[in-house]
């Protein structure tokens, strides 16, 4: 029985035999446990044991409230700003031909490097009080917005390029010579094939957004309802001891992100099944 | 062509203003009063200590994550086994989650009244030392070498294996022979990206380290205590070392990339 290459079903363990496969299996298992599920755990349960009513409570704390409202809103705006703007880099970057195009599609991974404490430092530098362009957006939202900007600028870019590049060129030139304007191919022949690719971007950059906390701890300047978004509150309720205020807001991201990778899980699903 | 021109210039000119412009300036910020004050600011003992701290870590969960991403990765792929759609689950929720709600669950976990907190007890300190900080960082980082490994393995089918293992080779033999050379660019861009996230870990290790200056203190909590204690010139150097092993990153991305993403 020849099994054929890129097939998602697997065919029976070979490598490490079938003792070997189940031992693989049992280190996978106990890793994760021991490393991601145990201290998840253990979150939950802190946040349980205190009771509903009490976890209701805490996150309903006008100051918790206020955190998570402006993290969401936020997470929002840059998920939408990046499927605009990461789609263009995308297309840039494959369809144009530059001097130094390689140059700047090796910057897009920049932002997955550099540290985040180092990217928001570098951000009060250039637009906080000693900004050398005079934009002073430090303590504000726009602040917080930008520093999210650059910490998910990768996301959008990387999820479409490799699509972009293996999208079918003659589909494009068929509606073209069928007299089909640009805007009009772009609408109706390149977007439909790249909405999946984008909407798994937006999903990462709009879940990494709402966690963010080393980019925007310096910028944005953490007052309360204002510019303090939930990951800079939840550090703050630790250090003032309050550990079931923390408890409460970090379950309600946990379960955020729980929900935006199911998302994204159904949108694979959904761009595999394109592609048969 | 217009279009296309404004298209081209709108595209790099945001790229130049949100990230060129700002990693240019760490360094013009650091070396504006010479080259002396930066050298002196990076290799005081505290600063030495935090580099020498954070490179004891990645040396501890690069590792860690390699070795055990390549067996999640022949699990997630070769073997079908109940939950194994949860495992996959699993693998990308610290890609998700917030790096404060990591630190915040091994703080409750390891901490007073936690389900392990009694390790404190007989003498094994995890929270606000090494080994704390080493789970965290190993938690944070842990989907990059699976998540790399997974797609070759699957691309690359089973015939080989299946064939190695016909002729006599033991399973052992068939992984050192066939999978891991077919695999081996995968799991060094999976190094490359796991190094990257574990030398500018920030928030969960600030949370379980209680960031004792000189002690558990890593390169980038150095940078904002230096920061916060109004000494620009020693984050800025400091930050001038991460920028470069960000640099450096990136290149090997470039290196190790499984195919150019430029057409």
């Amino acid at each position: 029985m020849a099994s054929s290459p890129a097939v998602s079903v697997p065919a029976p363990g070979v490598v490490l035999g079938r003792a070997g496969g189940a031992l693989a299996r049992g280190i996978a298992v106990c890793y994760l446990s021991l490393i991601v599920l145990v201290p998840l755990a253990a979150l939950i349960w802190s946040s349980r044991s205190q009771g509903i009513q009490s976890f209701w409570d805490e996150v309903t704390k006008p100051e918790a409230l206020a955190a998570l409202k402006l993290t969401l809103g936020a997470a929002l705006l840059v998920a939408a700003f990046n499927a605009v703007t990461g789609t263009a880099i995308a297309w840039v970057l494959v369809r144009d031909s530059f001097r130094g195009k390689g140059f700047f599609n090796a910057v897009i991974d920049l932002p997955f490097a550099l540290p985040t404490i180092v990217a928001g430092l570098v951000l009060l530098e250039l637009y906080g009080p000693n900004s050398p362009f005079g934009v002073d957006v430090a303590f504000q939202r726009t602040g917080l917005v930008l520093a999210l900007l650059f910490v998910t600028l990768p996301f959008v870019v990387r999820a479409v390029q490799p699509v972009l590049l293996e999208l079918d060129r003659e589909m494009e030139e068929a509606a073209e010579s069928l007299g089909a304007g640009r805007i009009a191919v772009f609408r109706r022949i390149v977007f439909p094939n790249l909405l999946p690719a984008i909407l798994s971007g937006v999903a990462l950059a709009f879940a990494r957004a709402v966690g963010e906390f080393g980019a925007v701890v310096l910028i944005s300047g953490n007052v309360p309802f204002k510019t303090e978004v939930s990951s800079v509150y939840i550090a703050g309720q630790i250090e003032s001891d309050n550990p079931a205020g923390a408890a409460a807001v970090s379950v309600v991201l946990l379960l955020i992100s729980l929900g935006v990778l199911l998302l994204i899980g159904a949108f694979r699903h959904w761009r595999t099944r394109h592609d048969r | 062509m217009i279009a296309r021109y404004s298209l081209r210039f709108g595209a790099l000119g945001y790229l130049a203003f949100l990230l060129l412009v700002p990693v240019g300036l760490v360094f013009y910020r650091t070396f504006e009063h010479g080259f002396q004050p930066a050298w002196d600011a990076v290799t005081n003992p505290q600063a030495l200590h935090a580099l020498w701290l954070t490179l004891l870590i990645a040396a501890i969960a690069v590792p860690a994550n390699t070795l055990f991403g390549v067996v999640l990765a022949i699990a997630l792929v070769r073997h079908r086994f109940p939950g194994r759609g949860l495992v996959n689950a699993i693998v990308d929720l610290p890609l998700a989650l917030s790096p404060v709600v990591v630190g915040f669950s091994l703080y409750l976990l390891y901490g007073t009244g936690g389900w392990l907190g009694g390790l404190s007890d007989h003498g094994i300190k995890i929270l606000f030392a090494l080994p704390g900080m080493t789970l965290a960082t190993i938690f944070v980082s842990l989907p990059f070498v699976v998540r790399e490994v997974v797609p070759v393995l699957r691309e690359i089918g089973t015939d080989q294996e299946q064939a190695a293992e016909t002729l006599g080779a033991a399973p052992f033999t068939t992984f050192r022979r066939i999978t891991l050379p077919a695999i081996r660019w995968a799991v060094c861009y999976g190094v490359v990206l796991t190094t990257a996230r574990v030398i500018g870990e920030f928030g969960a290790v600030s949370i379980v380290s209680g960031r004792i200056e000189g002690k558990t203190e890593t390169l980038p909590l150095y940078v904002q205590s230096q920061f916060e204690g109004f000494n620009t010139t020693g984050a800025f150097a400091a930050s001038v070392v991460l920028a470069l092993i960000a640099l450096a990153t990136v290149l090997a991305m470039r290196m190790f990339r499984p195919r150019e993403g430029v057409g």
